[in-house]
């Protein structure tokens, strides 16, 4: 029997239902685990989503058709049928679950299983084959407690306040700025937050996520919140002339890949915040318990030694080979990969294939 | 361990000097005089011993954390650096516990000294079967950052990236003394006591071990030409040698050789303790000596590799003495007959030590026939075009280029720019192809940093450098990408890479090596920079190497690829 999913030139494919999950070109029929920009694209002919992550998806790829599904709803593709639960990833953020010849798969997409106020929490499926992520799949990655690393990221805006300093938190400009958001104490200071931030703020809002009031960072409110405000910015505007013009700041990053000190070291900012959205180590390994699943797929990050220990214990799993490395620390930290880096490859790749650029001429994403 | 810890956290939290420097105000303001000993010598780079092997350590450790041996590598390669990655992956005693954030609360109640004691220290001489015992232990005491710092210390290799000059400053500070005085009496201090430290932050001059060097000022390379120093009579010209920076401390009871490094190296050269001992009785008074180590072979000069093999030995024979004979060749006087000279300008301190060493080094003279202590000898010029002219010699006379130091200057400590320059010869460069590509350690552990390039011979590549990458971050970045894109084979951390990336690379000498497959070793290359001009067809050749043999008749100058360096 064939496999269920495949991955073809144009990102996972399901062939008994002529469709493809988070594509990587534009496909006529696209199912998307969540907004990001690599799972994300635009330019397909249809979209398929969860429920909550309408507008955020459509804040991402523009004017195109979306379907949605809810709880408990499912949909047929040529017999396939296809339904949907949270993955706690981001707003919106899904797993899709494909049953077909009475076998089920289930893909999650990111996930994460901490807890997150912006966002469903991550609900177990049952499955035979599990596609799992594996970003942070090395036992060197084991959060703390979501809530403390809070309480700490606000007494550091404390303490700089309290020098007068201005404190500049950069963070992916969708999903984890938005959680960041909604921790901080605005009792401590006025909130503010970059351009490419404030879109998707105000498409959570729309979706009903509650956010403390958040300004866009300008002139005016850059001096109106000199040496007391706290500014969230995409990792992109650091390093730039942009983030000068705060006279005295300090600059933290919020990352699972803070828990590495070369990394932080590396990248210079005064504190590193361990927070994902991602699952760590145990989480992976709780969530691939959890699905029951014989055979497990897994990609990004450290797909390859997940895959091995998985193996010798005693599951069928292998590596899924896929075009993105995913969201590596380099281009989580150095760059937003949420906004730019997917697309710039993107842009590169349509530009040494004349076909792929001449099959749907969409115009690229500009963040 | 707290408290040390939390200063610990603190350095590592910023780049900025004023900011470590109040952290180890803080806490030496705060810690008592037996952590505080501790933790001055750790903070010095004081050598520690290792303790337990790495292998010991990870195996015990992936059975705490109830993982696969490999899987620990895996972890290694990607943190790059081991007492960090055990920390990570051994299971937390506390539950919760942010790595970024203030030490857990059940954890390191212990003083850093006891710690030291109890843990450290009780385990020398012990077996296998009771260190594991303590370090299982341990473990289960400490939070994360505490056992990255224990680990730390464990292996023999605690450093937090405080330089020397800032704990001086820090400490004097507290102790209401002159940082040349509190540098001074930090120099040469191992394995400090409560005692020492006490001592050590008296306000005025605490009985100091008078054998003890100075803090030695240190030169900045010159940037661009030197015209823009000024009028070249301003400034005395040096050869600079490629030895060992070293003080010569000559006093009526004895006699002590320390090197830059602020290892105390008397032992290793008899011959120099016994010619200071002769001076020290000629002139009548004592005297501090700044210089440079250098052996002198039958046809001259050797190179620092030459050195080194008198330092690494821990047995000085006959026939080594007599095959690599040392000459100390002065060029400062930081003190004599009690007095120190260190404010005095250059000119004077030069007046006085051409008193007491007259003869110049003259390195076509034998050593051992002609003594043992020289003067470094000025190099005249009336313009900066003709010391140019002079400076372009460097390589044939087999010294690094010149030193410019100014006639007014005083002798300062560490490297403070504007009065000591190396002006050193431009390197030999040769374009050269990635082979392979390891991660880096420390702050670069995610990134390929450390290049193994190859040059042709016979239509193949053959690696002649292995190479630390001089490029700037973003670059890393991008090559990295490149590096990961291109891989053709994994072994370990080691990626053998498609030969696609060309890089410039800088070296000091080339000299014959068979240890080396291609039969030549260039003296500490690095990448100058990338040349996405050019395709790897265009890269040098074994050839081309070949013809920058600084002797191309002499084989037995063995050059390597050593990295670390005595001179400035
Ligand atoms: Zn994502």
């Amino acid at each position: 029997m064939h496999d269920l999913l495949t991955v073809s030139d144009s990102g996972l494919y399901c062939p008994a239902g002529d469709f493809h999950i988070d594509p990587w070109r534009p496909v006529p029929r696209a199912v998307i685990t969540h907004a990001h920009s690599d799972h994300a694209r635009s330019g397909c002919g249809r979209y398929l989503c969860w429920t909550t992550g309408k507008l955020v998806l459509r804040e991402r790829i523009g004017n195109r058709p979306i379907d949605v599904l809810r709880r408990g709803e499912s949909v047929s593709m040529n017999g396939v049928k296809v339904s949907m639960a949270p993955a706690g990833h981001i707003l919106g953020s899904a797993q899709v679950r494909l049953e077909h010849g009475g076998i089920t798969w289930v893909v999650t997409g990111d996930y994460k299983l901490q807890a997150d106020p912006t966002c469903e929490p991550f609900e177990p499926l049952r499955c035979d084959v599990l596609v799992t992520e594996s970003t942070f799949g090395l036992p060197i990655y084991r959060w703390g407690d979501p809530a403390a690393v809070a309480e700490s990221i606000n007494e550091w805006w404390r303490e700089n306040r309290d020098q007068g300093r201005t404190s500049v938190l950069f963070a992916y400009s969708l999903g984890k700025a938005q959680r960041l958001a909604s921790v901080l104490d605005p009792a401590i200071g006025p909130i503010y937050a970059h351009g490419a931030v404030m879109r998707l703020v105000k498409a959570y809002r729309d979706s009903g996520i509650r956010l403390p009031s958040i300004d866009q960072c300008t002139r005016e409110t850059r001096k109106a919140g000199d040496g007391r405000a706290m500014v969230i910015a995409p990792p992109s505007a650091a390093g730039g002339r942009w983030l000068r013009t705060f006279g005295d700041a300090r600059a933290a990053m919020a990352s699972g890949w803070m828990a590495i000190r070369g990394v932080r070291r590396r990248r210079g900012f005064d504190r590193g915040f361990v927070l994902s959205d991602h699952a760590d180590f145990p989480g992976l390994l709780t969530a691939i318990q959890a699905s029951g699943a014989r055979r497990v797929l897994v990609t990004h990050g450290s797909a390859a030694a997940l895959a091995r220990l998985l193996c010798e214990r005693g599951l069928e799993a292998s590596v899924l080979q896929t075009r993105f490395t995913g969201e590596t620390v380099e281009a989580e930290t150095s760059e937003d990969v949420e906004a730019e880096t997917s697309d710039e490859e993107r842009g590169e790749e349509s530009g040494g294939d004349p076909g792929d650029a001449a099959g749907d001429a969409e115009p690229v994403e500009v963040a | 361990m707290r408290r040390f810890t939390e200063l610990c956290r603190r350095l590592d939290a910023t780049t900025r000097t004023n900011e470590k420097v109040a952290a180890v105000r803080h806490y030496f303001s705060e810690a008592p005089a037996e952590d505080a000993a501790v933790a001055l010598a750790l903070l010095s780079g004081d050598r520690q011993r290792r303790l337990v092997t790495t292998t010991e350590l990870r195996e015990w450790a992936a059975e705490a954390a109830g993982i696969p041996p490999w899987l620990l590598e895996e972890c290694y390669a990607t943190v790059g650096d081991l007492a960090e990655t055990l920390a990570l992956v051994l299971p937390d005693p506390a539950a919760e516990e942010d790595s970024d954030g203030p030490p857990a609360a059940t954890a390191g109640e212990d003083g850093l000294a006891s710690i030291v004691r109890d843990t450290l220290h009780a385990m020398k001489g012990l077996d296998a079967a009771e260190r594991k015992r303590i370090v299982v232990e341990t473990w289960r005491k400490l939070g994360r950052e505490e056992r990255f710092l224990w680990h730390k210390m464990l292996t023999g290799g605690f450093r937090m990236g405080v330089a020397r000059t800032l704990v001086a400053r820090a400490l004097s500070e507290l102790a209401g003394v002159d940082p040349a005085t509190m540098a001074h009496r930090l120099m040469g201090l191992s394995s400090p006591s409560a005692e020492d430290f006490t001592s050590l932050m008296a306000a005025e001059g605490a009985a100091t071990d008078r054998l003890r060097p100075y803090p030695f000022f240190l030169a900045s390379p010159v940037e661009g030409g030197p015209e823009s120093l000024g009028d070249v009579g301003e400034w005395q010209a040096e050869w600079k040698w490629d030895g060992m920076r070293a003080q010569l401390i000559a006093r009526e009871a004895s006699v002590a050789v320390w090197t830059r490094g602020e290892e105390l190296a008397t032992d290793a050269f008899p011959e120099i303790v016994e010619a200071a001992a002769a001076l020290r009785e000629r002139i009548g008074i004592d005297c501090a000596l700044d210089g440079e180590l250098l052996v002198v072979g039958e046809r001259g000069l050797l190179d620092f590799q030459a050195l080194s093999k008198r330092i690494g030995r821990k047995r000085l024979t006959k026939k080594l003495l007599a095959d690599l004979p040392v000459v100390f060749v002065a060029y400062d006087i930081l003190e004599l007959g009690g007095e120190d000279l260190r404010r005095l300008p250059l000119s004077e301190r030069r007046r006085r030590l051409e008193e007491i060493v007259p003869e110049r080094f003259d390195p076509r003279r034998r050593a051992a026939a002609d003594g043992r202590l020289f003067l470094s000898p000025v190099v005249d010029a009336a313009s900066w075009e003709q010391l140019a002219a002079v400076r372009a010699e460097s390589r044939s006379r087999g010294v690094e280029g010149l030193m410019l130091k100014r006639r007014q200057s005083h002798y300062g400590f560490g490297r403070t720019r504007g009065d000591w320059w190396k002006w050193k010869v431009e390197p030999l460069e040769i374009d050269a192809v990635l082979l392979y590509a390891q991660a880096g350690h420390g702050r670069r552990a995610t990134l390929h940093t450390d290049y193994t390039l190859g040059v042709w011979s016979d239509g193949r590549l053959v690696p002649v450098a292995k190479a630390y990458s001089g490029l700037s971050d973003a670059e890393l970045v991008e090559v990295d990408r490149i590096i990961r894109r291109t891989t053709l084979e994994k072994h370990g951390p080691v990626r053998v890479v498609e030969p696609t990336l060309v890089f410039e690379i800088a070296f000091e000498a080339v000299a014959r090596s068979t240890r080396h497959k291609a039969g030549l070793a260039v003296r500490f290359p690095r990448i100058k920079r990338w040349r996405r001009d050019k395709l790897p067809a265009d890269a040098g050749s074994l050839a081309d190497l070949a013809g920058l043999l600084r002797r191309p008749d002499d084989t037995a100058a063995v050059c390597s690829m050593v990295h670390q360096r005595a001179q400035t």
